[in-house]
């Protein structure tokens, strides 16, 4: 996914020059091209993220399309006041990019871990939250992203994801993207749970259950009304994210379903103790931490009973 | 026979204090003595300094200023009305129910404020993205930070501090109220900044000291043109100028001026000179 942000940024750098990029010193060796290729759109700040998002937001008041990008949490949590207050408030056109979202830092440690950025990120007002599913999502979001006047927050996985979508597939900001046709059980999944959703989907053929899945990449605004449409005719819905099951896509949806009168069987799929358990790459953690397709697959069958 | 230019941006800094006295006492509020301490800063920039025009506020080509001492909202709203940016008696609005200027500067709805303000350490941040912008556009204006002495406590005051001269951020001057009062103490009781002239100058600022209710001095140190490096201004100051009573007392960060108290300090501000 980061890759593919680079590509896509490249692209959009080249097309339309108030577009810049500046980093908290964080991107060793995936920066290079488009520094080489863009010296006057990029910059580095130092490791100092209040100062990352209060410049950009000075910056993009000026007329220019921000792209900040750093790791984790650092430049949303470490500064959130300056994206709530600089950011937000302004509705500056400052688009935060974090990679690491999730456990994809694996075995670098809690400090590196984005487990609650949904959660809080969807709270601030005026920000649309986007946590693509896999590369292809990500080429087509973003220049949607620049397109979209205003603040945005970008969760990206790390590097390396496969495609998991056609190359064909439409991505639309603000609108789900279904992944896989089903008809027992709808999951919704948001970010680097995709490809675990289109695993357990898989595994669950052997249960008798049929599962679509819809990845939810656009998380603030929600498109609640689709959601409801989509969800309507399924007997259960769970929804999927490496992220704390508090107030993040399951709540999101749980929120949208519930107003919107959809009262299927429900269920959130994510992280539900306090601290991830464990040292280990990001697959490793999610076995873990019963975050990965076969743990998916058991909560599915609660719900969603085998039919053979 | 007129007025020389320093007995009208006087008059400006005491009309200033006067509507402030007025709101800060009709609406209840505080922070009064954090506005007297840069009346002159107000004065100066507001009448002389700053390329603006009251008749069309969002001119591209306007200096931008950034009021990083957000308290002192009260002050600016005085200055910007004073000067023809929105009718005087939308003051009443300060701090009002029902009313459209919040105690904090906020630029929503404000002719005249490019940059909302209140939580400290945000706007020298802010300031080094609008320079950073100018500078990308080639464009004509200024960017002109006015910081208070207590948000040099801010870590993220100085992150922007450590950028601005590395990034040779010319066209951004800083003005630094030292009234050396901040919200619970004295600020050399508090956390020490003294010698901050030194650390702006170690920061690679083109740094000064003057002292800020003494016009003739400096108005010059606003006025010169960008040299290559950006400039700091300590303005030394009293919280509270203006007012016997009020000068250099921590209570008037807070304290409303109500009754004989409110009828003192507007016979002080208005008694001729």
């Amino acid at each position: 996914m980061r890759d593919a942000f680079i590509r896509s940024l490249i692209q959009v750098a080249e097309a339309d020059r108030r577009v810049v990029l500046m980093t908290g010193d964080l991107g060793f060796g995936v920066l290079d091209e488009y520094r080489k290729r863009f010296p006057n759109q990029f910059y580095n700040v130092g490791v100092a993220e209040q100062n990352l998002a209060g410049v950009a937001a000075g910056l993009a008041l000026t007329g220019h399309v921000v792209f900040t990008y750093s790791i984790g949490n650092f430049p949303i949590l470490r500064c959130l006041e300056q994206v709530r207050n600089d950011i937000c408030y302004h509705e500056a056109d400052v688009k935060i990019v974090t990679v690491g979202g999730g456990m994809a830092y694996g075995a670098l440690g809690f400090s590196h871990f984005a487990t609650e950025d949904l959660a809080i990120l969807r709270a601030l007002p005026q920000m649309t939250v986007v946590a693509p599913g896999d590369p292809i999502e990500v080429e087509r979001l973003v220049p949607q992203i620049v397109r979209h006047r205003g603040p945005v927050y970008l969760r990206l996985g790390r590097a390396g994801e496969k495609p998991r979508h056609e190359p064909g597939v439409e991505v639309i900001l603000g609108q789900p993207t279904r992944a896989r046709r089903g008809t027992d059980v709808l999951l919704l999944t948001t970010g680097g749970m995709l490809p675990v959703a289109l695993q357990a989907s898989q595994d669950l053929q052997e249960d008798g259950v049929s599962a679509a899945v819809v990845s939810v990449h656009t998380l603030q605004p929600l498109p609640a009304e689709t959601l409801c449409e989509m969800a309507a005719p399924f007997p259960a819905v769970v929804t999927c994210e490496e992220h704390t099951i508090r107030g993040g896509l399951g709540g999101a949806v749980a929120e949208a379903l519930l107003e919107g009168g959809i009262t299927t069987a429900f269920r959130r799929f994510g992280l539900a103790t306090p601290f991830p358990t464990g040292v280990g790459s990001q697959d490793y953690l999610r076995a873990a931490n019963a975050l990965d397709a076969p743990a998916l697959r058991s909560l599915v069958l609660s719900v969603a009973p085998a039919r053979r | 026979m007129t007025d020389t230019p320093v007995v009208e941006l006087e008059r400006l800094a005491r009309a200033i204090r006067v509507e402030t006295l007025h709101m800060v006492s009709r609406g209840g509020a505080s922070h009064v003595g954090s506005v007297f301490s840069c009346a002159e800063v107000l004065a100066c920039l507001y009448a002389s300094v700053l390329r603006v025009r009251p008749a069309e506020p969002d001119w591209p080509d306007r200096d931008r200023f950034v009021m990083s001492k957000g308290h002192a909202a009260a002050g600016l709203y005085a200055v910007l009305a004073l000067r023809g940016f929105f009718p005087k008696t939308r003051l009443a609005e300060f701090y009002a129910d029902g009313g459209s200027l919040y105690g904090h500067v906020t630029h929503k709805g404000v002719p005249g404020v490019d940059v909302s303000t209140g939580s400290l350490g945000h706007g020298l941040a802010l300031s080094v993205g609008l320079a950073t912008g100018a500078a990308r556009i080639g464009a004509p204006w200024r960017v002109f930070a006015l910081l208070s002495d207590g948000e040099c406590d801010e870590g993220s005051t100085w992150e922007a501090a450590l950028l601005a001269p590395a990034w040779k951020l010319s066209r951004l001057t800083v003005v630094v109220d030292f009234n050396k009062i901040q919200s619970l103490g004295r600020v050399d009781e508090v956390v020490p900044l003294e010698p901050l002239a030194a650390k702006w100058r170690a920061f690679g600022w083109e740094t000064d000291e003057v002292d800020g209710h003494d016009i003739p001095a400096l108005l010059p140190l606003l006025e010169r043109p960008p040299g290559n490096r950006p400039r700091c201004i300590i303005a030394h100051t009293v919280k509270g100028k203006g007012v016997s009573f009020m000068e250099d007392k921590l209570l008037w960060h807070y304290r409303t001026p109500r009754g004989e108290e409110f009828e003192r300090a507007l016979a002080e501000l208005e008694r001729p000179t």
